[in-house]
């Protein structure tokens, strides 16, 4: 059943009061012939990218591309080697850290979860960034803690610990804890992973609300092409380091693209139930099927 | 549903008084509660330190010594050379190894990290090695600024090492490291030892961890350096809850991790060095006192270190007055009474654990 991340609706507005940014003024993340590399390894090679504000924007592609690699530059996570990337016109990496922190949100692939640790309290530590050595716990904090809670379904978890949840569950508290933070833009990697498949289309479900209802921008790394298609506005497909197509999923998704990008013969059918592209994996063995 | 459902065997939900979206303030209702015991019992064990020992003095008498001393009485000379001394530096010994061991396995997400993992302990040992057999020095006094000395250039050049490489400074690393080092100078103490008789002599009572017989003068010289790590550690605590969701979590929500964790060594440092340069390498005081803090107020590493600073001092002095005890008249060291005690206390911790992670 899938109905445990119903979002109240009430929510929208207030979500943009609280950070005194307004709803109209759209945030800007760009990529500028990015170069990423781990040690001596390049592994992304001059990526050029704007992300649509507003909108939701999904990267795909085979494993090792440099995706997840790219999200983490996005998320001023990873320094690029050469290139650089821009918020709304400035170099990410001159910015303070805190700064960048209230306006990017980044769900990383593996977040730890400190041994007995509330939901609640977990949730709270999404307010780091709007926080002091010397400025405590404040009102604003405690609205913005229980915004993220009612926008995930989460208020009657409050007090449990998050190692008592389920997955599905654990996924919403992590996905809370960056409301919380209150951010325009929402960088999430594989945010799906480990869920079955009434979770994933929970979560993605709830991602594209907060996206209509607050206009934040949301950026995924996903490994599930067909879920990638139904939910993006904008579809980024890499391959090897580089940006192999991008545009609307309809335009971009097409059975020459799949062989490119993942070395893989498929056929690409209209999904029945929203339209989107739909891909179908020829593989080795469709005979026996047939 | 299946995944929404609990598995079997889950606990039933924690039960504690938080309330839904007011759990920040829950954890600082316990936190202040807990402040509170801990002053009034930490107050207790004082008076304890200063009445009993070798022989019992009253409370009358301790007053007296303290406000009114009498010239030529013994009890009063007692209470005021000997016991206040290793009291305070029990107290502001304890306080520094609890927040320096909340810190460390705060900085090193590892449950099991004490202040020695940097290699801290036995740089100090180290140096005050060379500093009895190689430079005749003879005197606790003599020996702190070597002990200090040990302790800042290990963690110097483990942080160093364990910052090598382009991810920089890992929690996995900074743990290798720290014990490569410790097992290279427990090695070279072993040579200097078995060689050198007479050193061993000396070594032998400083190494054992002790809070009698150290001069005041000690405690004095150290405390700027405790109260610096101490000022730290305040600041430790909000940097430690981002960096325990992990490192791209913690710059996510905009903390620099690399200053964040430098912060937390240089405090370490300041607090560890200060303990073992006045009262010898005490373990397991760093390792048991964090796990006790956090079984009262949970992760928030902000209550934990408040904690640790007064769970600290409290483990130390009552194995200190614990060890004045068993063996009247004579004594068995703090160093060696805390680790009895400890052990116990912490398997209870971890048994404890076990059935709530299930």
């Amino acid at each position: 059943m899938t109905t445990t991340t119903a979002v109240p609706v009430a929510a929208p507005q207030q979500a943009t009061e609280v950070s005194g940014i307004a709803a109209s003024d759209p945030v800007r993340l760009s990529a500028r012939g990015v170069h990423l590399a781990y040690d001596q390894r390049t592994v992304v090679h001059g990526v050029d990218l704007e992300i649509p504000p507003g909108r939701v924007t999904v990267i795909v592609g085979a494993n090792g591309c440099g995706k997840s690699t790219l999200l983490r530059a996005l998320a001023r996570v990873l320094r690029p080697s050469r290139g650089r990337v821009e918020l709304d016109g400035e170099d990410l990496q001159r910015l303070r850290p805190k700064d960048v922190a209230a306006v990017l949100g980044l769900l990383p692939q593996q977040p730890l979860a400190p041994e007995g640790i509330t939901v609640a309290d977990l949730v709270g530590r999404g307010r780091h960034p709007h926080q002091g050595a010397f400025r405590r716990w404040s009102a604003a904090d405690t609205e913005a803690v229980s915004r993220a809670l009612a926008l995930t379904d989460l208020h009657d978890l409050a007090a449990r610990r998050v190692e008592e949840l389920s997955g599905g569950q654990r996924q919403r508290v992590w996905l809370a804890m960056m409301l919380a933070q209150d951010p325009r833009i929402m960088l999430l990697d594989e945010p799906t992973t480990y869920l079955d498949i009434a979770h994933q289309v929970d979560l993605l479900d709830l991602l594209a609300d907060l996206n209509e209802t607050s206009g934040t921008t949301v950026v995924m790394v996903l490994h599930e092409l067909n879920l990638a298609a139904r939910y993006a506005d904008h579809l980024v497909v890499m391959h090897e380091g580089r940006v192999l197509r991008e545009g609307a999923p309809a335009d971009v998704l097409d059975a020459e693209c799949v062989q490119a990008a993942f070395g893989l013969r498929a056929s690409v059918v209209p999904d029945p139930v929203t339209g989107a592209p739909m891909v179908v994996p020829a593989g080795r063995r469709r005979g026996r099927v047939a | 549903m299946s995944a929404v459902l609990e598995s079997p065997g889950t606990p039933p939900p924690a039960p504690g008084p938080e309330g839904p979206g007011a759990a920040p303030s829950a954890t600082g209702r316990r936190g202040v509660l807990a402040v509170l015991v801990l002053l009034a019992l930490l107050a207790l064990t004082t008076l304890a330190s200063l009445m009993w020992g070798a022989r019992d003095i009253a409370p009358g008498e301790v007053w007296a010594a303290l406000w009114s001393p009498v010239d030529g009485d013994n009890d009063h000379l007692v209470v005021r050379d000997l016991r206040v001394p290793r009291t305070l530096i029990g107290l502001v010994g304890g306080a520094a190894l609890g927040v320096a061991g909340a810190l460390m396995q705060g900085v090193t997400r590892n449950p099991i990290a004490d202040p020695g993992l940097l290699g801290i302990n036995s740089g100090a040992s180290l140096a005050v090695i060379v500093a009895i057999s190689g430079l005749g020095v003879g005197s606790v006094g003599g020996y702190l600024w070597f002990a200090f000395l040990g302790a800042a250039v290990a963690a110097v050049v483990v942080y160093g090492a364990a910052s090598m490489g382009w991810e920089g400074v890992t929690p996995v690393k900074l743990a290798l490291v720290g014990a490569a080092f410790t097992a290279t100078a427990t090695s070279i103490i072993t040579v200097v030892l078995l060689t050198d008789q007479r050193t061993l002599g000396e070594y032998r009572f400083w190494q054992v961890g002790s809070l009698a017989n150290r001069p005041l003068d000690v405690l004095v010289t150290v405390l700027p350096f405790v109260a610096a790590g101490l000022a730290l550690s305040f600041a430790a605590g909000r940097v430690l809850n981002a960096l325990a969701l992990g490192d791209d979590v913690a710059r996510g929500l905009g903390q620099d991790v690399a200053r964040g964790r430098l912060l937390v060594v240089a405090a370490v440092v300041l607090l560890c060095g200060s303990a073992v340069s006045m009262a010898g390498p005490i373990a397991f005081v760093g390792l048991v006192v964090p796990h006790l803090a956090r079984v009262v107020v949970g992760p928030d590493y902000r209550w934990i270190v408040v904690l640790s600073m007064l769970l600290g001092p409290l483990l130390l002095l009552v194995a200190d007055v614990a060890g004045r005890l068993v063996a009247r008249p004579g004594e068995v060291e703090a160093g060696l009474v805390v680790a009895v005690i400890g052990a116990p206390v912490l398997l209870a911790i971890v048994r404890r654990a076990k059935g709530v992670a299930s």
